[in-house]
């Protein structure tokens, strides 16, 4: 059963997106995601201390299937990125929502988290 | 919806991943394509192949009519069941399907050829029949099931029936033979040892189940392809098709044009095409993809054909069609040019990398 984690909100593109206390949002690929694309293969993080806007393109998932863009759900910077992706990019079908993170980013304005998705709106998405 | 297969139903009930394959709904994965691959290089894998196009030729003209249509030597076969792998060419030497072609007596040929070349390949057949005493038979009744991988024969033998088994134990690799409603033949899309078998769909139900329930592990269409790729084999449509010739698809040990004349061969006496169908290795990361450019130096020579994720590698492979086979060479993926090592294939054989470079 694909999981649609309650702790958190959702871009319509796929990523999570958790705040993680003093402003720092989580973010990641869903369930959902990970599941359509099959075996990950390969992640391109960002730089840190890269600054962007909310829904702007900030990496690459490769799956066995196809090459899928990742977007940032919020501005800010790039704080922290998960290197074990680098060695291990299978941790993002293992753990999409745990282990599998991406990026940690500082949020400039962290009201945007509020106009992103709720789980059970974007569960509807995922299953129109 | 496409058309499917009759081993449909399994392929759902074993939780399989359907996509549209050349319009039939085929298995992509049944869990992880990685580990699907894997289980074939190491231990033995069973794909549903029923949408692969059988075709037996029978009549006098037979072998004359292969002989006009396949840029491979025909004759070469004398061993009854003994199979030759072919391009069959256009006039001006394109490629317009690759096939496997098995000799049964010389009035008597079976072939296999692609599924999304069958109605072009059929009026094709049909058309350069012409009068000659040469008749064709689709068998769209069978069903075809490929058991591939080093354990292969040892399980598929531990399930068969004793008439088929004794028939596998008498094949020798590329060969194949009938045994009652069955042809069972020692070849392979996935560079491993392993056979095929042609059956009544009722019958392949049944084989199915009982290799599954033996160990051998069902396996996608998406495993195919790595397989077949590691394996340096060609995917017409996309490593070949109706704009190449042979020798521009890594295909010249299959082209005999010594004392010959087929269709296509005119043409490639006066030009062969002057591209190379070559294999890549990704240095770094990234994946190689379909339609990315490939450079050497700052110039563009060519284009990736095919590529994927080398489960066997662990990293990026690809066929590419260039112009230019010396330099420094480099793929563009999004907009970068990452390096590329320029090699033959194939990168993978019997579970071993085997590439060299170019």
């Amino acid at each position: 059963m694909v999981k649609f984690a309650e702790d958190r909100r959702y871009l319509e593109t796929h990523e999570w997106a958790k705040l993680e206390g003093d402003g720092i949002v989580v973010v990641g690929i869903s369930d959902h995601a990970q599941e359509a694309l099959g075996d990950v293969v390969f992640v391109e993080l960002p730089e840190l201390g890269i600054e962007l806007e909310a829904k702007s393109e900030v990496g690459v998932v490769e799956s066995v299937k196809a090459a899928s863009d990742i977007y940032s759900p919020v501005s800010g910077v790039i704080c922290a990125i998960n290197e074990q992706l680098e060695e291990s990019p299978e941790i993002v079908n293992d753990s999409p929502y745990d282990q599998g993170w991406f990026f940690k980013i500082r949020a400039s304005d962290i009201e945007e988290l509020a106009s992103l998705l709720p789980a059970e709106k974007y569960r509807e998405i995922c299953e129109e | 919806m496409g058309k499917k297969t009759r081993l449909y139903e399994l392929h759902k009930e074993a939780g399989a991943k359907m996509g549209n394959f050349a319009g039939w709904e085929m298995p992509i994965s049944y869990d992880s394509q990685i580990e699907e691959h894997l289980q074939v290089r190491k231990r033995a894998g069973v794909f549903d192949v029923s949408h692969m196009t059988i075709i037996e030729i029978f009549g006098r003209a037979s072998q004359s009519l292969l002989s006009k249509l396949l840029a491979n030597d025909i004759t070469r076969l004398r061993t009854p069941g003994k199979a030759l792998y072919s391009a069959m060419l256009d006039f001006s030497g394109h490629v317009l399907d690759d096939l496997i072609v098995y000799y049964l007596a010389r009035d008597n040929y079976l072939l296999v050829v692609n599924c999304a070349n069958r109605e072009k390949d059929l009026a094709w057949f049909q058309q350069h029949i012409g009068d000659g005493d040469c008749t064709l038979n689709e068998r769209q009744d069978l069903s075809i099931l490929a058991i591939q991988g080093p354990d292969s024969l040892t399980k598929a033998s531990g399930v068969l029936a004793a008439p088929y088994r004794r028939t596998l134990e008498k094949l020798v690799n590329f060969q194949g033979l009938w045994c009652g409603e069955w042809f069972i033949a020692r070849t392979g899309y996935t560079g491993e040892k392993g056979l095929e078998i042609m059956l009544p769909p009722e019958a392949a139900i049944e084989l199915w189940k009982k290799l599954v329930s033996h160990g051998v592990q069902p396996i996608g269409l998406g495993a195919r392809d790595t397989l077949r790729l590691e394996a340096g084999m060609n995917l017409y449509g996309n490593d070949m098709d109706e704009t190449v010739t042979p020798y521009e698809s890594n295909m010249a040990s299959t082209v005999v044009m010594e004392e010959r004349s087929f269709i296509g061969s005119g043409a490639l006496r006066i030009n062969q095409g002057s591209r190379k169908l070559v294999g890549l290795i990704m240095k770094g990361k990234g994946i190689l993809r379909p339609h990315y450019p490939v450079f050497c130096d700052d110039m563009m020579i060519g284009k990736i054909t095919s590529g994927v994720f080398s489960p066997t590698l662990g990293k990026s492979i690809a066929l590419a069609r260039i112009n230019k086979t010396y330099g420094s060479f480099s793929v563009e993926i999004r907009g970068k040019k990452k390096q590329v090592a320029l090699v033959r294939p194939p990168f993978v054989r019997n579970g071993k990398p085997v590439w060299k470079a170019w």
